[in-house]
């Protein structure tokens, strides 16, 4: 038993030996958590940096100034000026006149033919648009800026290393000379990229846009909103304020609380069985993405509804009640009004949520190649995300910066809505 | 797009009705004045007219919409000369395409013969034909009931009663569509997956070592009778998620455990938001990341060392993986770790232990079974996520545990199956369902228990 008892001044003695080791200790520890929440952060910053850093110059396009002759025995020899010869005439002739012109002294079949390279192909859609516009033009001369071709435009914009021998790079030294001796008249610029931003997809990096993924990503969630919110909102008024507690609402809400873990793709194979095979809807249709997303964002959005309910004190509903109210005009009068900013928030997110979603849409035939830009939500079209992923599978160099870009444009579209959501939190929350 | 105009014609509708609804029960009592003679308030009478108007019409117009495609497929087959309609099913389906591309006018796959040219006139006669009586049928209802609805308007009605029961049958119907959809799930992937099992034995499917679907396109082809064996995804699956929860429970939890016990209230109001960006970065991000990014620096860096890393490496992908989970884990160990009562924490500090001493030996173990329900929930998103490992992993199915090699995993081959041109009778195409199915099946159970754990430890500290 005495040996229990231990002389305090031994203990303290312990106790200090074991000290300096501890508090070493307690600093690594305290080190290592520092050290996880910064490398969290590092990860967060090189994403962004990485992104930025390749995709900013998408939004330049690199543009060369040619002198343009609008030769009447090129595009309309006849003299007719009928639309439908003027629209089907060789202007790509007329562009390939300017080339040789400024370069006489590309003789070769070999030559002309890579000197024919350096601008974009939809140069020629250019001119043929200006003179479907103005036919006075025909039989003039002017000098018109034409979207360089996606090589010479990383040319220009240092993506391709000038030093590296001509055998490891895309360009040839001759198409180098001829854009530097094009560079030192000042006829090569960079200007903002409105073609990316318009257009539809294409094969042509310099002509690629994001225009039609983004339209289709607008339908597509236009769907989703419209669908989901109102079913979100109904199911949650339902479960919080007029469910009886039985099995079935209990199946009812373990059913929720699953389908927000189920695996996206899962959806996708959902929609593809039940909308495109069963119920035969078309596919690459913004209608079946946005019916598709939405039974993948009703769970967040019932969740995120049902807390704002519950944050509605009882006491709101007893005076409604007291006075005279139906439950129902209780709930849709005074409730609903009332938790309406927290069930907006979590529509918003969810939508957030809904806008990056790419795996589901890929079963159900959103990643077809498509030009044009949707005019509604029966059109095939593709959304952002999906496009990214196109883009990020091309091998053109071009492709890299546009993938990196309209990653910018979806992050862009992303951080706005979670501020909203964020502003509307803060503005409208009540506490009770 | 007519149902367009349709919808919105039902819509003014039903705006009209609500307006004859209201005036009505004014008028039954002689003006507004006489309110109180009512059973329910001007409005019910009104919405309730508005409900008979448009809630029947609508049901016949997502009746008609939903069967319309098939009826007249239907139609359009039995109008087909016999010689087409005997052709099996997969050439009859391609048949059909063509005609309807032939009656929409795009490109047709074959040569245009007379007979599918008339088959086109007839399909474009009769969608023409059901468009129309679609109009005319779902007006006639909107009418009719607009005008029963008006009919039963009188001051001793009560029509609050009846709307009320209405909206609550709506709200009822509204909070099933989870249940439908769980069964939509099920049922479809069950359904194909059963058609697959019986062309692939299950048990060759569960635990076959091979898996190489390209082969059983031809009949003739080396191999192509079973190359369905589901083990080298699963092994892959389970290879990359393994390697994101390398990297993310540590990083995770440590900074769950830094920002809850060490940092100060003004670090930890910008540190967790800043982290949480992580999660709202879309996966097709992550993808791009790893695949243009992660991946050539593990294989350069590689390749410095000695190393043979494959270009589409399971590290690249689980690294990426790892970071996307970073936040799930951080968030959920931080609920659990601030549920934690002060008292144990104050406890634990009073009788001399240090901080690190307290979170190791009182706080994590308290918080255990909540971190670990947040680990398997974050292990069943690692295997469910997609994005990532189409862009990152490879196609191939090898069954090799070592990280720097090409895996392949379920989602990959869900997707690769799936996406393109398909046949629906083909094993090759019902395989994509029947690993939808293991797949629904697996993170079905991590969810269940880790729901489960979840809730039951939060339990016993409130």
């Amino acid at each position: 038993m005495s040996k229990m008892h231990l002389d305090p001044q031994r203990t303290i003695e312990r106790v200090n030996a074991t000290l300096g080791r501890r508090y070493r200790k307690e600093q690594r520890f305290r080190r290592f958590g520092l050290g996880a929440v910064a490398l969290g952060l590092l990860f967060v910053a090189l994403m962004f940096l990485n992104i930025i850093g390749t995709g900013y110059s998408a939004f330049q396009q690199t543009r060369v100034l040619l002198d343009i002759n609008y030769s009447e025995e090129m595009i309309d020899p006849e003299g007719t000026r009928d639309p439908a010869i003027l629209s089907s005439a060789n202007y790509a002739g007329v562009i390939k006149q300017a080339l040789r012109d400024r370069f006489p002294g590309v003789t070769s079949r070999g030559d002309k033919r890579e000197l024919y390279t350096l601008v974009s192909s939809g140069a020629a859609l250019i001119l043929r648009q200006q003179v479907m516009e103005n036919p006075g033009l025909i039989g003039t001369r002017a000098s018109v800026w034409v979207p360089a071709d996606d090589d010479i435009d990383m040319l220009v914009k240092g993506h391709i290393d000038r030093a590296v021998p001509e055998s490891e790079r895309r360009v040839k030294d001759q198409m180098v000379a001829w854009v530097e001796s094009l560079e030192v008249e000042g006829r090569v610029a960079k200007v903002f990229n409105t073609t990316f931003l318009t257009s539809g997809d294409s094969r042509e990096p310099e002509l690629a846009g994001i225009g039609g993924a983004v339209m289709g990503s607008l339908y597509t969630l236009i769907v989703t909103l419209l669908l989901s919110f109102p079913i979100g909102v109904a199911t949650a008024v339902y479960l919080e304020e007029f469910a009886p507690r039985n099995r079935w609402t209990d199946l009812v809400e373990v059913n929720i609380n699953n389908l927000a873990a189920v695996p996206s793709i899962v959806f996708g194979l959902l929609g593809l069985a039940v909308f495109i095979n069963f119920f035969g809807l078309p596919r690459s249709a913004p209608l079946v993405g946005g019916m598709v997303l939405t039974l993948m964002t009703l769970p967040t959005i019932i969740i995120a509804s049902r807390a704002a309910l519950k944050a509605v004190p009882p006491s709101i509903r007893e005076a409604a009640l007291g006075v005279g109210a139906s439950r129902m005009q209780t709930v849709f009068h005074h409730v609903l009004p009332l938790a309406m900013p927290g069930m907006l928030t979590g529509t918003i997110i969810g939508m957030a949520q809904a806008l990056g979603e790419s795996a589901p849409l890929l079963m159900i035939g959103m990643v077809a190649f498509i030009v044009d830009i949707p005019g509604g939500a029966l059109d095939p079209s593709t959304v952002l995300p999906v496009q990214i992923f196109l883009w990020a599978d091309s091998p053109e160099r071009g492709f890299v910066e546009k993938t990196s870009a309209a990653i910018m444009v979806l992050l862009g579209f992303l951080i706005l809505m979670n501020v909203l959501a964020v502003i509307l939190r803060k503005r409208f929350e009540r506490r009770w | 797009m007519s149902h367009t105009l349709l919808i919105l014609i039902l819509l003014g509708l039903m705006a009209l009705a609500y307006q004859l609804g209201r005036r009505r029960s004014l008028k039954l009592v002689g003006g507004s004045r006489q309110v109180k003679a009512l059973h329910s308030l001007p409005s019910y009478y009104g919405f309730y007219t508005a409900i008979w108007c448009g809630l029947p019409a609508l049901l016949v117009l997502f009746l008609w919409v939903s069967l319309q495609s098939s009826v007249v497929r239907d139609l359009v087959v039995s109008g087909l000369p016999d010689s087409m309609q005997s052709l099996p099913p997969a050439r009859l389906g391609l048949v059909i395409n063509d005609i309807q591309n032939l009656a929409q006018g795009n490109i047709v796959s074959g040569e245009i013969s007379p007979a599918m040219q008339a088959a086109a006139d007839h399909y474009t006669r009769l969608r023409q034909t059901s468009q129309a009586a679609s109009f005319v049928v779902v007006l006639c209802i909107a009418l009719a009931g607009l005008a029963l609805g008006w009919r039963f308007v009188s001051p001793v009605f009560r029509a609050r009663n009846r709307v009320e029961t209405v909206v609550r049958w709506l709200l009822v119907v509204c909070s099933t569509i989870a249940i439908f959809t769980t069964l939509g799930i099920v049922l479809s992937v069950l359904f194909e997956s059963i058609r697959f099992f019986e062309m692939v034995p299950i048990s060759q499917f569960l635990f076959g070592l091979e898996w190489s679907p390209q082969m059983a396109i031809r009949e003739d082809q080396v191999g192509s009778s079973g190359a369905f064996g589901m083990i080298p995804l699963f092994a892959g699956t389970l290879l990359i998620a393994l390697i994101a929860m390398l990297v993310a429970v540590p990083i995770g939890l440590m900074s769950a455990v830094y920002l809850a016990e060490y940092a100060g209230s003004h670090f930890r109001a910008w540190a967790k938001p800043l982290l949480e960006i992580l999660a709202g970065i879309p996966t097709v991000v992550y993808g791009f990341f790893a695949a243009l990014t992660v991946a050539p620096f593990i294989r350069d860096n590689g390749a410095l060392l000695g190393l043979d890393v494959s270009s589409e490496s399971a590290l690249a992908a689980g690294l990426v993986m790892g970071i996307m989970i970073i936040p799930f884990i951080s968030s959920l160990s931080d609920d659990v770790i601030t549920a934690v009562p002060q008292s144990m924490r104050d406890a634990s500090l009073g009788v001399g232990a240090t901080r690190s001493e307290t979170v190791r030996k009182v706080i994590l173990p308290a918080a255990l079974p909540g971190i670990v329900g947040g680990i398997l929930l974050a292990v069943s998103r690692a295997i469910g996520e997609t994005m990532i490992v189409v862009m990152a992993a490879g196609l191939s199915a090898n069954l090799t545990a070592n990280p720097l090699q090409s895996v392949t995993t379920v989602t990959v081959q869900i997707v690769t199956l799936l996406v393109g041109d398909q046949e629906f009778d083909s094993p090759k195409t019902l395989a994509a369902f029947a690993l939808g199915l293991m797949l629904f099946l697996i993170t079905l159970v991590l969810n269940v228990v880790a729901l489960h754990v979840v809730r039951k430890y939060r339990e016993a500290y409130e």
